[in-house]
């Protein structure tokens, strides 16, 4: 069965040179775009994790009592929320990567200890965490002073305001935005392959390079790709929204 | 309970927005009201851009002069180029967003009429065309047209080669296209339902409700989110670079290479990118903000 | 104009005949039945008033007369022209039925004058001095003069109301319909409203209005039809209605209202 779709795939690529489906008869190419699709994935579940950790983070870091670390904070927001994630990406592996530390396993090679995807990790995490921050504040502050006053007057301790009041609020206020940013983020994954970290896009752009017929194939492939994926993923968020939303609650 | 208007009212809108005359229209998400990109950006004070200078140019004086080289020579090096980075470099993004927002707002308007169009057919067309490009990666819609969009065309005997830039145009305007898309369907929908049924109930054909009822009362409503999409835009210009076009970042590329690639070098080439763009887009949200303010006392 | 009314009006319809005629209507929104068998005759010239609790299926049952919601069975007739049918020419239908609504929908863009010259010279195509001096005098019917300019945004809601109403007549209707359109106005803005509809009925406009003001639809209703629950329970002139109900849900409602 997939023998003979594999042999039609491959006729089809003999008769028509410009739709030559690589990736469907030749298992190296097959590989490569597993690969490719897989540090995808690693890629933009790490960003998601540790920008939301930053967000948090920040966010807490934000309502601080010293105005130096507001100030750093803040300084932080502007100036990766207002360059280009491009020029971040070039700036973080490129400029600051030489003056990270390198090691040597073979006593020949000089292998700095943060790779390419270790960069592109950083980097697009802290891009997306700067609008997480944001976000979270955000939430934060959608609370109205009254029902904390109520909760208060309930005889309920600070932190248990916080946690059984504020934050199941303000985590559903983030929430639309926050799963825009995410879904933000995963699409600009495909920009790592300014460092040439081998995720999708890398992948499917260097099949193309080498076999000049599998083009189209290869452009349909990542169109196909990138949509379901983040439809996959929207749908998902969409889905979560709506198991948390309270009847009633923020229209 | 009221009159359903094809492609235009989304269950008990009307009634929401009746009560809640702006709060609730603005605060839903996806309208034209959701500016977080340019809330954030107009929201910072001036001189943190002097700071964010300040820091990116004091970071590698700390980790400088290694070699002959120094951070001394790098930046003596950016100010040599530096005219010959905007000239050439940054105007061509500039002129790249400025065509690119042309054609992804003619493209957008249509596209966003359609998603309120009274035939079902033209709004399942127009939907999935937006939602098409909305979500796939710029990067990707870009490799897409850049790649397999020709590179010549023969009218006749002569052949007109078409540049590279503007194919980039042309691939950038897809996602721009489909984003106005929905901010022009956003603003539709949140003119309340009670002015397409007054409208209606004066004998006003749809075409006269859109054109001379409603859409005049939430053009000034796109205007910030059209803004937005502008420095969002503005900020993804840079990525025509990994297609070979020559703007800021290529541009850079080459005139680092043209010094002899001194590492040296890449803190004050890659950082004066950053800072340009940053000087760039920030007025643009400072103003975008102070109309999306001014708009909002109106309504 | 005289072949407007040629062409508007039904085939074998004379003013001796009902302007507006229900017959047996039934409208639900998915599952809510919201009108379940509903029929009344209006005459021209008479004022008709619809009360009854709210979610009753009133708003719902004049918003079925100029077609801005559909039935799913019965006739409703204006002007001996049937509204329940495909081929119908909404258009024409809204020419001779004028609507205001409860929350006045005034165009936010336009001041009061363009408001209300808006559809005449845009829908009637109607030169624009003579719809200019029309709207002035509409404007002083309804007691705004000197407000013309104003935008709707700088008015009350009463004044805004009275726009409302100047606009539907500005397109000359044969019939008006009024839905609740003092439900959202304060009590003291109240007032001039209903003196505003009070002159158009003295005038011998067929007036249709859903309406909470018991006090108004006594002085000024020729017949009052009160509906629960998607039927009309009972129906009467107002010397009798409000004396002699019969139905208990008719009088527990009085009860309450009065």
């Amino acid at each position: 069965m997939i023998e003979s779709v594999q042999a039609w795939f491959r006729t089809l690529a003999d008769t028509h040179p410009k739709w030559n489906f690589i990736y469907l008869y030749d298992p190296v190419q097959t590989a490569r775009i597993g690969e490719g699709l897989w540090m995808t994935l690693q890629l933009s579940v790490a960003c998601v994790v540790f920008s939301v950790l930053i967000g948090v983070t920040g966010a807490w870091l934000q309502g601080s009592q010293h105005a130096a670390v507001r100030a750093f904070v803040q300084g932080y927001i502007q100036f990766f929320r207002n360059t280009p994630p491009l020029i971040q990406l070039l700036f973080f592996y490129f400029a600051l990567g030489q003056f990270t530390p390198t090691y040597s396993p073979d006593g020949w090679l000089e292998v700095p200890i943060i790779s390419n995807v270790g960069w592109a990790i950083i980097s697009l995490s802290f891009f997306a965490g700067a609008f997480n921050v944001e976000i979270f504040r955000a939430g934060i502050e959608a609370i109205p002073e009254s029902t904390r006053e109520a909760a208060d007057s309930l005889g309920m301790s600070r932190l248990q305001i916080y946690v059984y009041v504020v934050l199941p609020l303000a985590f559903r206020v983030s929430l639309p935005a926050l799963n825009n940013n995410l879904v933000n983020l995963v699409k600009t994954t495909t920009q790592a392959i300014v460092i040439a970290v081998p995720e999708l896009l890398y992948q499917l752009v260097s099949i193309y390079n080498d076999y000049s017929t599998a083009q189209n194939a290869c452009m349909l492939l990542m169109f196909v790709v990138y949509i379901t994926l983040v439809g996959v993923l929207v749908l998902g968020m969409n889905r979560w929204e709506r198991a948390l939303r309270i009847p009633g609650y923020g229209g | 309970m009221r009159a359903r208007i094809p492609g235009v009212d989304a269950a008990a809108r009307s009634d929401l927005a009746v009560l809640l005359p702006s709060r609730a229209r603005d605060r839903a998400p996806g309208r034209p009201g959701d500016l977080a990109f340019s809330r954030w950006l107009g929201s910072t004070a001036p001189w943190r851009l002097v700071l964010v200078v300040a820091l990116v140019a004091a970071w590698p004086f700390a980790a400088a002069a290694q070699s002959g080289f120094t951070m001394g020579h790098a930046f003596e090096a950016l100010w040599r180029w530096l005219p010959f980075l905007v000239t050439k470099g940054f105007a061509m993004n500039v002129v790249i967003s400025f065509l690119t927002m042309a054609i992804g707002t003619a493209g957008g308007v249509v596209l966003g009429l359609w998603q309120v169009s009274p035939s079902a057919a033209a709004r399942r067309v127009a939907w999935a065309l937006t939602q098409a490009f909305r979500n796939s990666p710029w990067l990707v819609l870009l490799f897409i047209v850049m790649l397999t969009f020709p590179f010549q065309v023969e009218v006749g005997s002569t052949v007109i080669f078409i540049p590279d830039w503007t194919k980039a145009v042309f691939g950038l305007s897809l996602p721009v296209m489909a984003n106005l898309s929905e901010v022009v369907r956003g603003a539709v929908q949140s003119v309340p339902t009670g002015q397409w049924e007054a409208a209606e109930s004066l004998a006003f054909s749809r075409r006269q409700i859109l054109w001379r009822i409603v859409l005049p009362q939430c053009f000034k409503r796109m205007v910030p989110p059209w803004m937005n999409w502008y420095a969002i835009l503005t900020m993804a210009t840079p990525l025509v670079s990994l297609l070979g076009v020559e703007e800021l970042v290529t541009l850079s590329r080459q005139a680092m290479e043209a010094e002899d690639n001194h590492p040296e070098l890449l803190v004050p080439f890659f950082g004066f990118a950053l800072v340009i763009f940053f000087a760039y887009c920030y007025p643009i949200a400072r103003w975008t903000i102070a109309l999306e303010r001014r708009f909002a006392v109106k309504l | 104009m005289s072949s407007r009314e040629a062409t508007m009006n039904g085939p074998d319809w004379d003013p001796s005949q009902p302007i507006v005629s229900i017959r047996d209507v039934y409208k639900s929104f998915g599952e809510l039945e919201v009108l379940r068998g509903v029929s009344f005759e209006v005459m021209k010239g008479e004022v008709v008033c619809i009360i009854g609790p709210s979610g009753s299926g009133k708003s719902t049952l004049i918003r079925c007369v100029n077609a801005l919601n559909s039935i799913d069975s019965g006739s409703i007739r204006v002007e001996g022209q049937e509204v329940h049918d495909p081929d119908l020419d909404k258009l024409e239908l809204r020419r001779k039925v004028g609507m205001v609504f409860q929350q006045y929908n005034l165009f936010p863009h336009k001041t009061a004058i363009e408001n209300v010259m808006m559809a005449p010279v845009l829908v009637l195509k109607e030169p624009k001095g003579e719809v200019e001096a029309r709207a002035r005098a509409l404007i002083r019917k309804v007691r705004l003069e000197g407000k013309e300019d104003s935008f709707p945004g700088e008015l009350s809601g009463g004044q805004q109301q009275r726009v409302a109403i100047a606009r539907s007549l500005a397109m000359r209707p044969d019939i008006m319909l009024f839905d609740e359109i003092t439900a959202a106005l304060d009590p003291e803005t109240v007032k001039e409203v209903l003196v505003t509809i009070r002159e158009l009925a003295e005038e011998g406009m067929t007036c249709i209005l859903v309406t909470h003001e018991m006090g108004f639809a006594r002085e000024l209703a020729n017949h009052i039809y009160f509906t629960d629950r998607g039927v009309i329970v009972e129906h009467g002139p107002p010397a009798t209605f409000f004396t002699e109900a019969k139905d208990p849900r008719t009088r527990e409602f009085l009860s309450q209202i009065l």
